[in-house]
């Protein structure tokens, strides 16, 4: 990986330093194709961009290289890589972003990291013409984005699709007189944070839920004791936090200990992070979350494995195997295409059908609507469980009291 | 029975806020080094204890007993090389502490950039000792009673030695006097040093405690640094009862507001806290007007 990365960066320069002459010939027969990113190797974003962005980049750069390359008319060209870090900060990203397309002159750019710096690079991306396939964005008005941007895809949903999904879970327990009509709501008093939990509220409201506990927290919190007693006391039968995993993780190990047990226990951001079950082991059971997974479809047993191998460590079942397969769409639409035209390719992302790790994706108005948007933790694994109408779908189970 | 689980919780969040503190006490109270790495080097021992419970199944319990001395030895080192030049030029105090936020500045990209090579960008979390235990009928995990402990125990013991014995008092003689100091044979330098390391091990203690129920990753320093400077002011710079004191009324200021008002609040209600305090007691809560 790291060798790959070097070469790439060393060619650019070389291609800088003897200028415009042999750029120019390279558009008769294409040496390498240039991708660019800017990501956050530093600063609070990090975390998650390492794992849901960062990993399936490389590993895929990794892939396609292996097979030598994008098919370009009948020849395969090679990937080169132009990466900078954007330090968490929406400046250094616009700043990237603008070197990227103008002076490294890059053949596609991935997007960076996050609801926020994604919306905020989209008028680059639109104004240069790059198509934009993003995952790491979940905002409510992506259907409103996605018009205004024909140039930009939107994969991962909604926060009103997440609750929406959510809630039927709750509502199909319910009919089957498993669980009550109360609940316990929490949530992270940030963007996403926000608006999981007002769209929650709505959907709650719509399946006649009572919400007899409704709190937020500021953003960093990892002392969820004093909240977690107070949701404990409403006896709410299903307990949900729209959390960042930080938070996520604290919820979980503090449930814990204080014994916590509704029949419903839901946390967000995180929960489809195999960090659950390394540090929760057995108590991972039964635990449901936003995201999730197909866990039986062989490529995705695949894309594990491979995942494993490349970083040495797993990826997340929500983001990470959908951004692997936003990269084979793009792949697949270059090559359907034939060269480096990409109004072209913004078409047959448009209107394509592609063969990814994920299954068959085609999108709707430029959005990716078969993507699992509830999950939980069963066996040792997270799977998908809403909408239950996409393949691979399970049922859900009650969760299991802590084991001490 | 509600006050009792308020106090009882407030004082494990506030054992935490004190155990971070602990150190930072030392470097900026006595040494005058405003350390603005220090967060990395909490950071950077948590990462050292994850990894040899993970990779080697060492308890972080056995890990402290590693990962403290040599942070002790780390600090003495970077304390000579580093910080003893800015001390020899400065010729005031105020100097000594600008250059010294600028040198440890530098400092804290260089360890965050190398623990982001070795490590990695991703969050680090795993659970030693999440056992619940119930305390007058509150449950409570033990990990974090541990830090407690150790914060307890640990703040009390460095205060009565620097109240107490003959080093500790050459140690604050520095602290209030450096030249004066010098005037009645204390060696200044050497009394720097072994506060800057001892902050520097303290820190290190609280990175392998903390990683037992925090996730954390390799850029997240700046915000433990943040906390610490919060808890060393409003306790009084130097102080290490005032840093106890300080993380306790924290801890108990913010559970009693997310149990009784809103969770939302805890954030206002520390920094209304530190305000309050600051605005009685200009020096904080034990801090001695310095003019």
């Amino acid at each position: 990986m790291q060798s790959g990365f070097g070469r790439a960066w060393f060619k650019a320069a070389l291609v800088g330093a003897i200028g415009l002459g042999v750029a120019a010939t390279t558009a008769e027969a294409q040496q390498s194709i240039k991708i660019g990113w800017a990501i956050s190797k530093t600063g609070p974003y990090v975390g998650g961009a390492t794992m849901t962005l960062l990993n399936p980049y490389k590993l895929w750069v990794r892939d396609v290289n292996a097979a030598g390359g994008i098919n370009l008319g009948g020849k395969k060209v090679p990937i080169e890589v132009i990466e900078y870090d954007d330090r968490s900060n929406s400046d250094e990203m616009i700043k990237a972003l603008e070197r990227l397309i103008n002076q490294d002159k890059v053949d596609f750019l991935f997007p960076p990291w996050g609801t926020g710096f994604s919306l905020a690079s989209a008028p680059i991306f639109a104004r240069a013409g790059y198509p934009q396939i993003l995952v790491t964005a979940t905002t409510d008005r992506s259907p409103e984005f996605a018009k205004r941007w024909p140039n930009s895809f939107w994969l991962l949903g909604t926060a009103t699709e997440m609750a929406e999904s959510a809630v039927a879970t709750f509502t199909k327990l319910r009919s089957e007189s498993k669980i009550g009509d109360t609940i316990a709501l929490i949530g992270v008093a940030d963007q996403f944070g926000i608006e999981l939990s007002t769209a929650t509220r709505i959907a709650l409201g719509k399946a006649n839920f009572k919400i007899v506990y409704d709190k937020s927290y500021p953003i960093g919190t990892q002392d969820m004791q004093p909240i977690l007693t107070e949701a404990m006391r409403s006896g709410a039968d299903v307990f949900m936090a729209a959390s960042y995993p930080p938070d996520t993780f604290a919820i979980i190990d503090q449930a814990k200990v204080l014994n916590y047990n509704p029949k419903v226990f839901f946390t967000s951001v995180g929960t489809a992070f195999p960090v659950v079950k390394q540090r929760f082991g057995a108590n991972a059971e039964g635990i449901m979350g936003t995201g999730g997974w197909n866990a039986d479809s062989p490529s995705l047993k695949d894309y594990l494995r491979r995942h494993v191998e490349a970083h040495g460590s797993e990826p997340d079942r929500w983001a990470s195997p959908v951004t692997y397969s936003s990269l084979q769409m793009l792949q697949q639409a270059i090559e359907k295409v034939g060269k480096i035209d990409r109004a072209a390719v913004i078409k047959e992302l448009q209107s394509g059908t592609f063969d990814t790790v994920y299954g068959k994706v085609k999108l709707v108005e430029n959005r990716f609507l078969d993507v699992f948007q509830t999950g939980q933790w069963q066996g040792g694994e997270y799977y998908g469980i809403g909408p239950s109408r996409l393949a691979g779908s399970r049922a859900p189970v009650m969760k299991p009291a802590w084991k001490q | 029975m509600l006050v009792v689980d308020i106090v009882l919780t407030g004082l494990i969040i506030g054992g935490i806020y004190s155990l971070i503190a602990l150190g930072l006490t030392l470097q900026y109270g006595v040494a005058r080094i405003m350390n603005l790495s220090y967060g990395e080097f909490l950071v950077a021992a948590a990462l050292i204890a994850f990894s040899l419970y993970t990779g080697m199944a060492l308890s972080p319990l056995i890990g402290i007993l590693i990962v403290v001395p040599t942070a002790f030895a780390l600090n003495w080192l970077v304390f000579e090389l580093l910080l003893t030049p800015l001390v020899r030029r400065a010729r005031h105090r105020d100097m000594l502490e600008v250059d010294s936020i600028l040198a440890t500045f530098g400092m804290l990209f260089v360890i965050q950039g190398v623990a982001l090579i070795i490590f990695g960008g991703q969050y680090f979390s795993y659970s030693y000792l999440s056992i619940p235990v119930s305390v007058l009928g509150s449950a409570l995990a033990v990990n974090r009673l541990v830090a407690l402990a150790f914060a307890t125990v640990i703040g009390i013991a460095i205060y009565l030695a620097l109240t107490r014995t003959r080093t500790g008092t050459a140690i604050r003689a520095v602290a209030v006097d450096p030249v004066s100091a010098q005037l009645v044979a204390i060696d200044v330098r050497r009394a720097s040093a072994f506060a800057y390391a001892l902050g520097g091990a303290l820190v290190a203690a609280a990175g392998v405690l903390v990683s037992m129920f925090l996730t954390f990753h390799a850029s997240m320093g700046v915000e433990f640094t943040m906390k610490a400077l919060i808890v060393v002011i409003m306790g009084g710079v130097g102080n290490m009862l005032g840093a106890l004191v300080a993380g306790f009324l924290l801890g108990i200021g913010e559970t009693a507001v997310a149990r009784l008002l809103d969770p939302g609040l805890t954030l206002a209600a520390t920094y209304a806290l530190f305000l309050a305090v600051l605005l009685i007691r200009p020096t904080g809560l034990f801090g001695r007007s310095t003019h």
